[in-house]
């Protein structure tokens, strides 16, 4: 019996610090076929392992309800496409102040709530409020903590003031959920201007939306959806076989693929994630305190094969910690690629001729059992003794993440642009590069989304080069969706799920 | 008879206020802090103490124990940490799942176990006799989740006849739906539970054949179905039902495993999830609510003992049930 694993990933390392506006990436793209009419009033079946805790976002809600509710039922200002691009939502414009510190939002004409009230400017500012509130678990709630000030001149018209300059503000803002100022009960209902209502949640099993009449924008391409949540991988994937239910939103395990991939009728979708597999090194400690034990360390891996037995065949390599989607990505692969002869060089330069033993703090659950003994395995070659202390995801919470007690650990990072991290020498990999932290904090204060771009690719790359962390591979994205289904979204990117674009024929 | 009922509530109030105690002690030895799972990364030690503060796991074990004790007499299962919503509603509504199951599964079992276990006494000298004792043994070795898997590819995945898991959104609303999504977890439990059943119905029915009361009543005239009906029923009965109640009681408990095979939202999986989360007030929800209807199974099982056999009515706890 394979109960789900409590995701580190999804409940503890939720939090992005994110920099910036997205410069790159083309509109909204889905995936599947499009051709032939479709059934305006279908009702599509999500399948789904990640099931909300509550439905407020602001309150511990979790990978689940972002997943569900996020563009469906609730919209922010600005919008974050399955590319990764940041569009303009609920605000018909905005302005920015000469000192890049005034930000003034329009407000698009004609938006009303599900529960027929009018939008406006006092919602946006309740609604941000709402995230900055004291008790607020929003994942979000550091980046925004610049705002200094919400003013309302008028119904239709939001003007933020910042303490500093903070060129991610408008990325921050998609994920700002707009609510209804008077509404009640979040945790159980909801009062969005999204193109979909909350029909009904019955907790442990599913949760439906159906399309709203009065949206607009462009109404939902099919009637209803239901998210119909499981706790087992296997028992969601029968469900997709027996028509239970008509697309998964993110597979876990290659597994189960090979049964979809060999019928015409299943569409297996190999999107970019974000999520990212490190051997984070406790750089503050021996031997990873010298960079060449880390590049040789890093070198002695080969990640290719790794990413092979694990996916079989899916998943990327990056060799930073930035993904494909992120606009500041550039292919490090070269950068300490595996290089068996070079990582022996590197070793006898720092003086580690002869090898070293080092405890490697691995999470129980899948894949980091598997992967910490294809390290250990590898890094034998070069003359390098692995011991693997196997630890519960609370344990790593505690040792390693609260208390940086560890020499080296295997974690999974989830957030899109989550190389701000490396600027921060507190953080659990102690990583601690005076240059690394400027660029990173210059890069939040910049005037122009080039600007930040500029400065993150040299602190990436300064990193990569540092071997601060060994960045193993990215994990794939695997949507799988009966084909006669199309419009969906690919890349899950920060757990999104938009239905409104589905078409079932 | 009276008293013996009063007695009896009494040992089951008891029995409740010790399992509550020692429940909460056991939970609280868990390694871990529940506050782990609510803040993200990057949380402030400050974010963390706050967060435990609003659970109330900053508080004297003591004062948990007071707080939690008066919140069960008032009937308030408390609020879940993770999802600060009530556990008493969420508890009620996993009922609505693993009740029917657990009793439709027990009836099933019961009504195969009970003829096979007869037959595999009565005929045992005759090949299907010892198929039916030889099947039930293997039967035992059988785990849950493999049969599952079974059912569910041969009847959901080729035949297409059931759903392979799940349970309709709008629950018994959708009768159809949801007695159709309950067929293949019921039998599944149900042949289980009737594999170990068949055995001790089997060793019962072969004491009351080999017995002298039998042989008495047959040699004073009576047929052999009258003979089984009026006095060997009623002896075998007696063990097999202290037996069926102690199967009831962990089916109810081992639904955590069926309910996982097929996808079902009773209350083992919302066990599970609640293990997995550290969410004590829904552990311990769960778990008191279980505790309960385990107990009040025992009493019901004493109770029907004490009526099937009369020699039982003298004494407090029955044929050995606890």
């Amino acid at each position: 019996m394979k109960l789900r694993k409590k995701p580190l990933s999804a409940g503890v390392l939720t939090l992005a610090l994110a920099v910036t506006l997205a410069a790159c990436g083309g509109g909204a793209h889905g995936g599947g076929a499009a051709n032939g009419a479709y059934d305006k009033n279908a009702t599509v079946n999500i399948g789904s392992l990640y099931e909300p805790q509550n439905l407020d976002n602001t309150a511990g809600g979790g990978q689940g309800v972002t997943e569900a509710l996020n563009g469906n039922v609730y919209e922010g200002l600005f919008r974050l496409t399955d590319a990764g691009k940041v569009e303009k939502l609920l605000a018909q414009d905005y302005k920015v102040s000469g000192d890049g510190l005034t930000y003034t939002f329009t407000l698009r004409d004609g938006v009303t709530f599900h529960s027929g009230k009018k939008l406006t400017s006092q919602d946006v500012k309740y609604s941000l409020e709402k995230v900055l509130a004291k008790d607020s678990q929003s994942a979000r709630k550091a980046d925004l903590e610049v705002v200094k000030d919400i003013a309302t001149p008028d119904a239709k018209t939001v003007r933020v003031t910042l303490s500093k300059k903070s060129v991610s503000f408008v990325y921050n803002l998609s994920y700002v959920w707009v609510i209804n100022s008077q509404a009640k009960e979040l945790k159980t209902t909801e009062d969005g201007t999204g193109p979909y209502k909350l029909n009904k949640w019955t907790r442990g099993s599913a949760l439906s939306l159906d399309r709203f009449a009065g949206y607009w924008g462009d109404a939902a391409k099919n009637k209803q959806v239901v998210f119909h949540y499981y706790k087992d991988a296997t028992a969601l994937n029968n469900a997709l076989l027996t028509n239970g239910v008509d697309v998964v939103t993110s597979e876990q395990s290659p597994d189960a693929l090979d049964q979809f991939k060999s019928q015409r009728n299943y569409k297996v979708n190999d999107g970019n994630s974000t999520t990212k597999l490190l051997l984070a090194f406790n750089d503050k400690a021996k031997p990873f305190t010298d960079v060449k034990v880390r590049q040789a360390v890093s070198a002695a891996i080969d990640d290719k094969k790794l990413l092979d037995s694990v996916w079989g065949g899916y998943g990327k390599l990056i060799g930073s910690m930035v993904p494909p989607t992120d606009p500041w990505y550039e292919d490090l692969t070269k950068v300490n690629a595996y290089d068996v002869d070079k990582a022996k060089k590197l070793l006898a330069e720092a003086g580690y001729a002869k090898g070293f033993s080092f405890t490697l703090d691995t999470p129980n659950y899948d894949p980091h059992p598997t992967v910490a003994t294809f390290i250990k395995s590898q890094l034998a070659k070069v003359g390098i003794t692995v011991e693997i202390n196997t630890i519960t995801p609370d344990q790593w919470y505690t040792k390693v993440y609260k208390n940086h007690d560890f020499t080296a650990t295997l974690q999974e990072h989830v957030n899109d642009r989550d190389l701000v991290w490396y600027g921060n020498p507190d953080f659990y990999w102690g990583y601690d590069d005076k240059q690394v932290q400027n660029w990173i904090e210059q890069a939040e204060r910049a005037s122009t989304t080039d600007e930040q771009t500029e400065l993150l690719k040299k602190a990436n790359r300064k990193t990569a080069e540092d071997a601060a962390s060994d960045w193993l591979y990215l994990y794939p994205q695997i949507v799988v969706a009966n084909s006669k289904l199309s419009g969906y979204p690919v890349n899950g990117l920060n757990s999104q799920f938009f239905a409104y674009n589905i078409e079932k024929r | 008879m009276t008293r013996y009922l009063v007695r009896r509530l009494v040992f089951l109030l008891v029995s409740l206020a010790l399992a509550s105690i020692v429940l909460f002690v056991l939970l609280r030895m868990l390694p871990g802090d529940p506050a782990n799972a609510l803040t993200s990364v990057g949380a402030s030690p400050e974010q963390i103490a706050a967060a435990r503060h609003s659970i109330g796991s900053d508080r004297p074990l003591p004062q948990q124990f007071a707080h939690w004790i008066g919140q069960l007499a008032g009937g308030d299962l408390g609020t879940s940490f993770v999802s600060s919503l009530p556990v008493g509603p969420e508890v009620a509504q996993r009922l609505n799942v693993t009740v029917p199951l657990t009793l439709s599964a027990f009836v099933l079992a019961v009504l195969i176990a009970v003829p096979a276990g007869f037959l595999a006494a009565y005929k045992r000298h005759t090949w299907y006799g010892a198929l039916l004792n030889g099947v039930s043994q293997l039967g035992i070795a059988v785990p849950v989740f493999w049969l599952g898997m079974i059912l569910i590819a041969v009847f959901a995945l080729n035949a297409g006849w059931l759903p392979s898991g799940g349970f309709p959104q709008d629950g018994w609303d959708a009768p159809g739906d949801a007695i159709s999504s309950l067929v293949l977890p019921v039998v599944t439990v149900a042949l289980v539970m009737s594999a170990s059943l068949i055995r001790y119905v089997r060793s019962a029915a072969l004491d009351v054949l080999g017995s002298e009361y039998l042989r008495t009543a047959r040699a004073l005239g009576s047929s052999f179905g009258r003979a089984m009906w009026r006095h060997g029923l009623r002896n075998a009965a007696v063990p097999v039902i202290s037996v069926l109640g102690i199967e009831l009681a962990s089916t109810l408990l081992g639904a955590v495993v069926v309910e996982s095979v097929y996808a079902l939202p009773g209350l083992g999986s919302l066990l599970a999830t609640g293990i997995a989360q550290h969410d004590y007030p829904v552990i311990q929800g769960v778990l008191f609510v279980s505790t309960l209807a385990v107990l009040l199974i025992g009493f019901a099982a004493d109770l029907v003992q004490r009526i099937v056999d009369p020699r039982l009515r003298g004494r407090l706890s029955g044929g050995g049930v606890r």
